[in-house]
């Protein structure tokens, strides 16, 4: 047995060029982990491998822009990426067959996470294609006045949840199709398709600790919702998404909705105490905070603060080693602030003070505290280089003055 | 679980290996692409924040941005007799371009008279600062900035209606 561990720990050593192996997601402060920097596809030479310069990596809170892989959702995927490489639609051989067999065993398990029967879900490459499925479906539509409930079941920027069951049953009582993008909702909150009256889904890969490149649509069988394919082909996925179903990926969706389904309950509560804790611990070192979002209907994970008199990108850059987000990752690069901050009646300048804060299952108690140490010396820090701080120290109405440009 | 054991024990032979082979570890800062570590420098290590007396008749003082734009600067100037600039202070609201641009600004108005300050261009700060294109917006309020303050020296400097009517 000593031979054993000494021989692991001498496969643990070996440089990453030699022996390329998967590394889970290091939990624990500062992630540690020698960082060689990203492989090339072709293995280069041993002696080149040094020249490589290690980092230490940011702590990772940015959990609503995409999720590490589960390490028991890569344990599910890498036979069907090394051994099991058939063709799941070749029906000849058992290649294909027992690709088949995974790609059933992964609807079987996405379905059972959200209530659904099996057939009722599509693979497709992701959430944003879902919902181009579902919304082109209004298009086809028969019924000249049939109009499409779309919401979002969990915001991505601010975590408000929406009551789902409710509008669901609104929408059922007027014969209105009722679908919901719930890419952050999925495996986090108790969803049921049957109960909420949902009649189309759209489901991430990558947000519930899955692979990136997959996703799923649900697709109500009774009553019926028709569909209008975005890809037509060969006839894959009941005609509705042309293309073959990559085997791996799906089967990496499927085991993160059974991971997922395993460890809500868990998820939760933790999740609920270190946001408590990240929240509690800011709002009582500093004075004019804001929490953005109904705090009652609110996800856990996804904490929206502004920081008043302090911009959010200069807050980022201070914050060098969290990766944080201000604002949704989608409209980073434009100069407009938030449009659901907007859209919810936060001031402008509180806009633009906003940073989002993602729990996720491998956030440790640790990198809670280092986070909100860090944010409370870089806010006091800003504050104490801003003129609007200044000004309300002096005991300024900041909305009395005439500001030169808007 | 097995797996937080061997992670445990992969983080503590990568430390072990680390030490060993003395590879130089640096701080990964963030985001390299996005701040040029000439602005970080202005944040980490702060130039002349802060404020000067904007009562005092020596001291123009320049207020530009708006909050609603999610950009503020005050910029404070100090000028002696001679004309020339001895001081200068500022704060602002706004991104790591937008500080780094107005301390930037306060850093080469020091030492310049009041007509040398005006000829200050933000193509230069932006220059200095390699800021991208989506940040030349925070150079230019810095511009503006530095000519508030020297406008508002100015309209200091000039006799009181008061005074011109007295024999």
């Amino acid at each position: 047995m000593l031979l054993r561990t000494s021989w692991r720990l001498v496969a643990a050593a070996a440089p990453a060029a030699l022996w390329p192996r998967a590394r889970a997601p290091t939990r624990g402060l500062r992630l540690r982990v020698v960082d060689h920097g990203p492989q090339s596809a072709v293995p280069s030479d041993a002696a080149t491998a040094p020249e490589a310069e290690s980092v230490l990596r940011p702590l990772y809170m940015d959990v609503q822009a995409t999720t590490p892989l589960d390490p028991r959702v890569l344990d599910a995927m890498l036979p069907y990426l090394v051994n099991y490489y058939g063709n799941p639609h070749s029906r000849t051989h058992a290649y294909g067959w027992e690709s088949e067999a995974a790609m059933e065993r992964a609807r079987q398990q996405v379905a059972s996470l959200i209530g659904a029967d099996p057939r009722e879900i599509i693979f497709t490459s992701g959430a944003t294609e879902s919902n181009n499925i579902a919304i082109k479906e209004l298009e086809a539509a028969i019924q000249p006045d049939t109009s499409l409930v779309s919401v979002m079941t969990v915001n991505n920027e601010i975590g408000v949840k929406q009551p789902i069951a409710e509008i669901g049953h609104i929408c059922s009582s007027r014969k209105v199709y009722f679908h919901t993008d719930a890419a952050q909702a999925v495996g986090k909150i108790p969803l049921d398709v049957n109960d909420m009256k949902i009649d189309l889904m759209s489901i991430s890969g990558h947000k519930i600790y899955g692979p990136k490149g997959v996703g799923a649509i649900y697709i109500r069988r009774r009553p019926r919702v028709r569909v209008e394919a975005l890809q037509s082909g060969g006839g894959q996925e009941r005609g509705m998404r042309s293309g073959t179903v990559p085997t791996p990926l799906v089967v990496g969706l499927g085991a993160a909705c059974e991971v997922a389904q395993q460890e809500m309950e868990y998820d939760h509560k933790r999740i609920s105490k270190l946001a408590e804790r990240l929240t509690r611990k800011i709002m009582k070192s500093l004075p004019d905070v804001v929490m953005n979002g109904d705090p009652e209907h609110h996800y856990p994970g996804c904490i929206n603060l502004s920081f008043a008199y302090v911009e959010g990108e200069s807050l980022l850059m201070a914050l060098k080693d969290v990766a944080l987000s201000s604002g949704s990752a989608c409209t980073s690069a434009s100069l407009e602030p938030s449009y659901v901050l907007r859209a919810i009646g936060t001031d402008e300048d509180l806009a633009h003070s906003s940073i989002r804060f993602g729990i996720g299952r491998f956030t440790t108690e640790e990198e809670v505290d280092y986070t909100v140490e860090k944010c409370i010396y870089h806010v006091k820090r800003l504050r104490e280089m801003s003129p609007l701080w200044e000004m309300v120290q002096d005991g300024i109405d900041l909305k009395s003055i005439k500001w030169t440009q808007h | 679980m097995a797996a937080a054991g061997a992670g445990r024990m992969r983080r503590a032979t990568s430390a072990l290996l680390l030490r060993a082979l003395r590879l130089p570890v640096r701080e990964l800062s963030a985001p390299a692409r996005l701040y040029h570590k000439k602005v970080v420098d202005h944040y980490e290590n702060p130039r002349n924040v802060g404020s000067l007396d904007k009562t005092s008749k020596n001291v123009g003082t320049g207020l530009v941005g708006a909050p609603a734009c999610g950009d503020v600067m005050k910029l404070q100037i100090q000028v002696d007799e001679k004309g020339k600039i001895v001081d200068a202070r500022f704060k602002t609201f706004g991104c790591g371009s937008a500080i780094a641009s107005s301390s930037l600004a306060t850093e080469w108005v020091k030492g310049k008279t009041v007509e040398e300050a005006l000829t200050i261009k933000n193509t230069d700060i932006a220059k200095e600062l390699c800021l991208p294109p989506v940040k030349l917006h925070c150079s230019m309020l810095a511009e503006d900035a530095i000519k508030a303050a020297l406008a508002d020296f100015k309209l200091k400097q000039e006799p009181k209606k008061g005074e011109v009517g007295k024999k």
